[in-house]
């Protein structure tokens, strides 16, 4: 299977549902709406936690010896 | 150790609302989207060594969320079947530049392309993915990808334009709605 490489060559999909399409317009701006609501915050906290909890842990292991859990 | 925590973690967070937008599109819900988006964000987080930096982490998370999807719903069956009349609703942000009766004609027109459809024309049409992205999201070939979109396409405008002003009732409604349940 080919990797993501050509995706610079598409753009934007011509078919029939560039931005002056009916079809086009109306599905970016429910899509939109979506997206304008925002990330809710439990999203956000998890990701804070992942993160934090992934510094905590290098962290530590930088400090101790390696290869111990 | 490649990747780099904080710059995975932007990376992610720029990519969030698209990527909640097109998890509402699959579950037709906004509570079970998000906790669709959780899930991948959980799997993602896990996997992130796997991931290249600098490569396209936002097919990346679309492909992980998809993935997730489809085998939770091979796990707990159809519960996804059940009917709720509440798309409208759950838009908190109306699109303004159309409006309320055309936005939901639209969304009852989405809800009644297969699967398939549905999701290739809203990752091309929407998320703004290119049809080799698409293809490797849905794991199909190029080719198939296209022929989804036209068709999606085609089936959309004929949707449109047969429903006309015809079928503005509450009860036109109330019956498509119990039929299709995937979209926003």
């Amino acid at each position: 299977m080919t990797q993501q490489r050509v995706r610079t060559q598409t753009g934007p999909a011509d078919d029939g549902l560039g931005p002056n399409t009916d079809i086009g317009a109306r599905l970016r701006a429910l899509y939109g709406a979506v997206q304008d609501e925002g990330v809710p915050a439990q999203l956000l906290d998890l990701l804070e936690k992942l993160d934090s909890a992934e510094e905590a842990q290098s962290a530590r292991q930088s400090n101790s010896s390696r290869g111990e859990e | 150790m490649s990747a780099e925590p904080t710059t995975f973690k932007r990376e992610m967070l720029s990519t969030l609302p698209s990527l909640r937008a097109f998890a509402v599109s699959l579950t037709g819900k906004h509570d079970k989207a998000d906790d669709l988006v959780q899930d991948t964000v959980m799997k993602a987080w896990a996997k992130q060594s796997s991931f290249e930096m600098g490569t396209n982490i936002k097919a990346w998370l679309f492909t992980i969320l998809r993935n997730e999807f489809y085998s939770q719903m091979r796990k707990r069956g159809r519960e996804v079947q059940d009917s709720d009349g509440t798309f409208t609703e759950r838009l908190s942000v109306h699109p303004s530049q159309y409006g309320a009766m055309d936005m939901q004609d639209f969304k009852k027109a989405l809800g009644q392309l297969p699967d398939d459809q549905r999701e290739a024309v809203i990752l091309i049409g929407a998320s703004g993915f290119s049809y080799e992205e698409a293809a490797e999201i849905c794991d199909c070939a190029v080719g198939t990808m296209k022929s989804r979109v036209s068709r999606a396409r085609t089936r959309l405008q004929d949707i449109l334009k047969i429903s006309g002003e015809a079928d503005y009732g509450p009860d036109a409604v109330s019956t498509q709605v119990t039929t299709s349940n995937h979209s926003f």
